[in-house]
């Protein structure tokens, strides 16, 4: 199962372009799951520093999670005047306070344009970023959020942080070992 | 294990609330999709659904309708679309209990329900795709979204 499209330009990327570790995350603001992996995906980062790189893609299951979409909406809003990880991050840490009025609120406290914001807040470019998200996640094979691909193929094990970390050092050892 | 592509896909009727039936040979002309999946509020069957739920506008550009297909009664299965809000029908295989999946080489019989598996039947009533998932893992959608996607190319 593996990553369609490949990470590019349209996507949100944090760490070391050159890491030999991608990690891409399908994930919806308001799901609990996600709100855990949220602080496993900080701990690996912490752990493994300039050899990851962390890419995350909306995945909103809208219909189950009625704050999900404007979530959404509000980070890739906060991405157009570069604040998309802040927002990301605020997010993940108030699960139970996703109502328009608090992403509002989130936005203001980050000091965006806030004329800007709620214009692109309700932008058809950004509902067709996040549907285009989620199709290349159906595509590639997600199947529950969150769903995680390492280095393009879906990684289908425990992202407990302990295990997440263990999982992907080995990979970045195998990366940095001679042939 | 499940019957394959090329294969007639056998007919039934089904109902999907306490008074509505759906029976396959209304749907020709349509493509359609059927989950088979073993029981309504199961973990797995909770992430599976909605996922399809969300893709039904991408499903309806290739003609395709998607049903979910259990062993669970209407009522059951009312409760567990409203909770999970799925908007698309949930079809009781009840009584006989799993002839549907029997018919389609998918239940498990000493389970009392059927495999987690997917069908994309074409305008025809042929069987375009099948695809069997352990039953602990969400098979997902690409697999659907990549079998309409061949049956558009050729025109089936």
């Amino acid at each position: 199962m593996s990553l369609k499209p490949p990470v590019g330009p349209q996507d949100h990327v944090q760490g070391n372009p050159e890491a030999p570790i991608e990690l891409v995350e399908y994930g919806d603001f308001e799901c609990p799951f996600c709100g855990q992996a949220y602080y496993s995906v900080k701990a690996l980062q912490a752990a493994l520093g300039d050899d990851l790189r962390f890419a995350f893609r909306n995945f909103p299951l809208a219909q189950a999670h009625p704050h999900a979409l404007p979530a959404a909406q509000a980070a890739e809003a906060a991405g157009l005047q570069g604040r998309f990880w802040e927002m990301h991050d605020v997010l993940f840490e108030h699960q139970d306070m996703l109502d328009q009025p608090n992403l509002f609120g989130f936005a203001a406290a980050l000091g965006l344009d806030m004329e800007r914001f709620g214009r692109d807040f309700a932008s058809p470019e950004v509902a067709a970023k996040i549907r285009a998200d989620f199709l290349s996640g159906a595509r590639s094979g997600v199947n529950g959020t969150p769903t995680f691909f390492v280095n393009g193929e879906r990684y289908d094990g425990s992202w407990a942080p302990q295990d997440f970390i263990a999982a992907l050092s080995s990979l970045a050892g195998g990366v940095a070992v001679p042939p | 294990m499940a019957l394959e592509a090329g294969k007639q896909a056998p007919h039934f009727t089904l109902n999907s609330t306490p008074d509505q039936k759906v029976s396959l040979t209304e749907l020709r002309g349509r493509r359609v999709i059927l989950a088979f999946y073993p029981a309504d509020w199961s973990p797995v069957c909770s992430d599976q659904l909605p996922i399809y739920s969300e893709l039904l506008p991408e499903f309806r550009r290739y003609g395709a309708e998607i049903m979910g297909i259990s062993v669970d009664g209407v009522w059951c299965h009312a409760a567990f679309a409203k909770h999970r809000n799925l908007r698309f029908p949930l079809l009781a295989d009840f009584e006989p209990k799993g002839e549907v999946a029997r018919a389609y080489e998918v239940y498990r019989k000493k389970d009392g329900f059927s495999e987690r598996a997917l069908f994309v039947i074409d305008r025809e009533g042929i069987i375009r795709w099948s695809y069997v998932s352990p039953i602990g893992i969400n098979p997902g959608a690409d697999g659907i979204l990549e079998a309409l996607e061949s049956m558009e190319a050729k025109k089936s």
